[in-house]
């Protein structure tokens, strides 16, 4: 009886979001005849859906207990890549030497930096036992100064038509980012729920002693999660490099901290061990409709971050009182 | 003079100490010696102030006590040393023995100088050879207990619990604690010492109180007394378990062990095992019996894998030597660990049962080498559920949910799905119900008569008795004795978990 009632909890938990959801709608649409309309809710859909790839990865790492900073950095270091091997590819003139890069080439070579990024930070933890805050804050400073150093400190424009289409595109009827950002919550939740990999993210997190005397390879669990989330990060920076037409060497600064958002708004325990990517998803559409209300009632952008934050301490309260129950 | 007059502690159902008495007596060192489990050290709490809801008295002096918390009895000069010594690693010996009393000048400012010399002088008194700056992570556990002591005799303690003071030391720095509690012991101090090791006590100790089930048995002075005496004293128990006579011979080997040793977590320390050679038969169950630190658990770990760096000695698992540095090559040569800590070791509080028990097995249950089958899944735990009798209502419970009886059967579970040749068992009955204890006793057998070949290790001496077909029994990292369960008597195997023959 008692697992009935904590199991309903959960729902109810998930309930909660919905509503406080519903309520928000209503409250904008309310105030702004703006926002119930088609533009405005693609638009809205298509700037959450860079932050949904990059709460997913998040939202795997942080059911093992861990934390990523990087994502941000590893984002707009893996968009410039991309942009830079596709409109300039390598050259190396001291050795007379040139690489050109198909798009597709291109968006590989940003996705496969992204994962590599992200497999070091799973190394630098597993391996040394760098606690993950610290590893990944350190890879924060590391991808973003080598963005820089791609860059030369100056964005990468006019990357092309076929390029745009992956920001800006339609695909039947719908927006291309959300069709990205769909595929990559469906793979999410099915490799949490219907795979090893999954079981031994959950178990990781809900208690590491017993994962290893379970004979888990828990090194090897992370060192994968870690590299998922870069490789999203790279979705996510291609995206956003792709919608402004250019790649800025200071893309992406704080997103870490909006995607840590999202996914604790979504109910996952920092501790590991207990979340969703249905929850995630539901944090980042609450933070992305937050933020485009605030936009449309023309609060001002100070009062914007001082709501944001209200609402995270609010929704995280909320989440502990319904935790004592 | 301290007394305890009827002390009794409960902790819910379960009688900790019952009416307990005994005078510790001033100048002397005042042994208490019992089996684990005799409740040595719940009545160290409570005469140190930890429990303060006891029935009974405590008089101090001629005069009754009753204290408030750990606090009171330090104002009142009664400090304790645990086992697990209370220092924080990253202050200084200063810091530490003046923690939470710290010394002020008039301006309110630490005054550091003041407090170093007086630490100076303690340190001086204890024979520590340190700086009053050094942080105490830099020391060795020797030398922090001796932190400990400065720190007692900086509250002016008149009565010093020290319990298994030595189980962590060299011998040269027992000889060192021995040389302090005599001059403790001549300033007419109160030293309460807990040991298990005997020869220890014959040394040091003027006294002793035997305890025995909660009870106080015997007290009187050590020189009266010999090694079997007090053997007897501790294991005299009313309720004896009933052997388990078996004329039954094993002879195939499932598990053999050759002089595996393992390493101390520090350089500093001993060896945790020492040679260790031992058979397991198919078909055998083996009970593994030995004082706390005996290496009872480090064996087990050691055979699981768990310490691959430290360890040594061949493992042949089936007469095939085997290379066994983690978990999973454990698990692929059939060995399955039940740990000692369910809840630490054992099991995701927070998950359904079904996961619980699944997680060992996932590899079996996909489809196209990814796609986990849920309702095989489904159809694996409740027949574990089934098997084992497991009192829940669905196998989507979560496993924190259940008795602690329940939560052992779900490990149990999660490991027979494994399908083990090899099952290690750490102290399987912790803390659960009679009824689950017989339960797992008759699980045993099952699975022993079904060719499973499994090592027992319990602190009980009953349950030693009444499941094992063979008792080894280990005392300091080393095997002592490898005794057929007719020949096993609870007197017999304590004597060799005490008295460990150094040239062995």
């Amino acid at each position: 009886m008692i697992a009935i009632q904590r199991n309903n909890t959960i729902n109810l938990a998930r309930l909660q979001s919905v509503i406080a959801l519903v309520v928000l709608c209503t409250i904008i649409a309310i105030l702004s005849d703006k926002f119930l309309t088609m533009d405005n809710g693609w638009n809205v859909l298509r700037q959450i859906a860079v932050n949904i790839c990059i709460s997913v990865g998040m939202t795997l790492i942080v059911l093992t207990a861990g934390i990523d900073l990087s994502v941000g950095s590893i984002l707009a270091l893996c968009g410039a890549i991309t942009a830079g091997l596709s409109k300039n590819g390598i050259k190396l003139p001291s050795a007379d030497l040139f690489i050109g890069f198909t798009l597709l080439g291109a968006l590989l070579g940003g996705i496969i930096v992204g994962s590599l990024l992200g497999w070091f930070n799973g190394f630098v933890i597993t391996k040394f036992k760098v606690p993950p805050f610290v590893g990944t804050l350190a890879m924060l400073t590391i991808a973003r100064g080598l963005t820089m150093l791609w860059t030369q400190g100056h964005p990468i424009s006019n990357l092309g038509a076929p390029f745009a289409t992956i920001g800006t595109g339609w695909l039947l009827g719908i927006p291309v980012p959300v069709w990205i950002a769909g595929v990559v919550v469906l793979l999410a939740i099915f490799i949490t729920r219907q795979t090893r990999l999954g079981r031994y993210i959950y178990a990781i997190g809900g208690n590491e002693n017993a994962a290893i005397l379970s004979g888990i390879n828990i090194n090897k669990v992370k060192l994968i999660v870690y590299s998922i989330a870069g490789a999203l990060a790279a979705v996510g920076g291609i995206m956003v490099t792709s919608r402004l037409d250019s790649a800025q060497p200071n893309a992406g600064t704080g997103y870490e901290l909006d995607a840590i958002a999202a996914v604790v708004i979504g109910g996952t325990s920092l501790s590991g061990g207990k979340g969703s990517i249905g929850g995630t998803v539901m944090g980042a559409v609450i933070i992305g409709v937050l933020n485009n209300g605030l936009v449309l009632l023309n609060v001002s952008p100070f009062w914007q971050q001082v709501v944001k934050g209200a609402v995270i301490l609010i929704a995280v309260i909320i989440d502990k009182g319904g935790n004592k129950k | 003079m301290l007394i305890a007059q009827n002390i009794t502690k409960k902790f819910g159902g379960v009688t900790a100490l019952n009416k307990v008495n005994m005078e510790l007596h001033p100048g002397m060192v005042n042994a208490i010696i019992g089996e684990n489990g005799a409740g040595k050290s719940t009545l160290m709490k409570v005469l140190s102030g930890v429990y303060v809801d006891y029935e009974g008295a405590i008089v101090y002096n001629n005069e009754p006590l009753k204290l408030a918390g750990t606090k009171d009895a330090e104002a009142k000069g009664i400090v304790i040393i645990h086992q697990e010594l209370n220092l924080v690693p990253g202050l200084s010996i200063t810091e530490n023995i003046f923690l939470g009393r710290e010394r002020c000048n008039a301006m309110g400012i630490l005054d550091k100088k003041e407090m170093a010399r007086e630490t100076r002088t303690l340190l001086e008194k204890v024979k520590l050879d340190a700086e009053p700056g050094q942080l105490v992570g830099s020391l060795k556990v020797g030398q922090q207990q001796l932190v400990e002591i400065a720190k007692a005799l900086h509250t002016k303690a008149n009565v010093i619990i020290m319990d298994e003071p030595t189980s962590a030391i060299s011998d040269k720095e027992v000889d060192n604690l021995f040389v302090i509690i005599n001059e403790l012991r001549s300033e007419g101090k109160t030293i309460v010492y807990i040991s298990h090791k005997l020869k220890e006590l014959f040394t040091i100790a003027d006294r002793f109180v035997v305890m025995r089930d909660g009870c106080s048995i015997e007290s009187g002075l050590m020189a009266d007394m010999t090694q079997d005496d007090l053997i007897r004293k501790m294991t005299g128990r009313a309720v004896s378990g009933t052997a388990n006579h078996t004329t039954q011979t094993f002879t195939e080997p499932a598990l053999r062990v050759e002089n595996i040793s393992l390493k101390g977590a520090s350089r500093v320390k001993a060896n945790v095992l020492t040679d260790i050679s031992f058979t397991l038969h198919k078909g055998e169950i083996v009970g593994l019996y030995g004082l706390m630190g005996a290496g009872r658990t480090e064996l087990m770990e050691t055979l699981f894998g768990l310490h691959p760096k430290r360890a040594s000695g061949n493992i042949f698992v089936n007469e095939k030597a085997v290379q066994i540095q983690s978990p999973i090559q454990a698990i692929n040569q059939g060995i399955a660990l039940v740990p000692e800590d369910r809840k630490a070791h054992g099991l995701i509080l927070d998950q359904k049962i079904k996961t619980n028990i699944s997680i060992t097995v996932l590899n079996q249950l996909e489809k196209w080498g990814i796609v986990l089958r849920n309702k095989k899944e489904t159809e694996l735990s409740k027949e574990y559920i089934q098997q084992l009798g497991i009192k829940t209502h669905s196998e989507n419970n979560v496993a924190g949910n259940l008795s602690g009886g329940n939560q052992q059967k779900i490990v149990l579970a999660k490991w027979l799905a494994t399908h083990p040749g090899i099952l290690l068992l750490d102290e399987p009955t912790r803390g659960i119900d009679i009824n689950a204890r017989f339960e797992i006793y008759n699980l045993m057998k099952k699975l022993a008569a079904s060719g499973m070949a499994i090592l027992l290790v319990s602190s009980e001496l009953p349950e030693i008795l009444t499941a094992s077909h063979r008792v080894l029994v280990m005392a300091e990292g080393r095997l002592t004795a490898n005794i057929p369960i007719a020949e096993a008597t609870e007197s017999y195997i304590l004597k060799h978990a005490i008295q460990h023959n150094i040239t062995a």
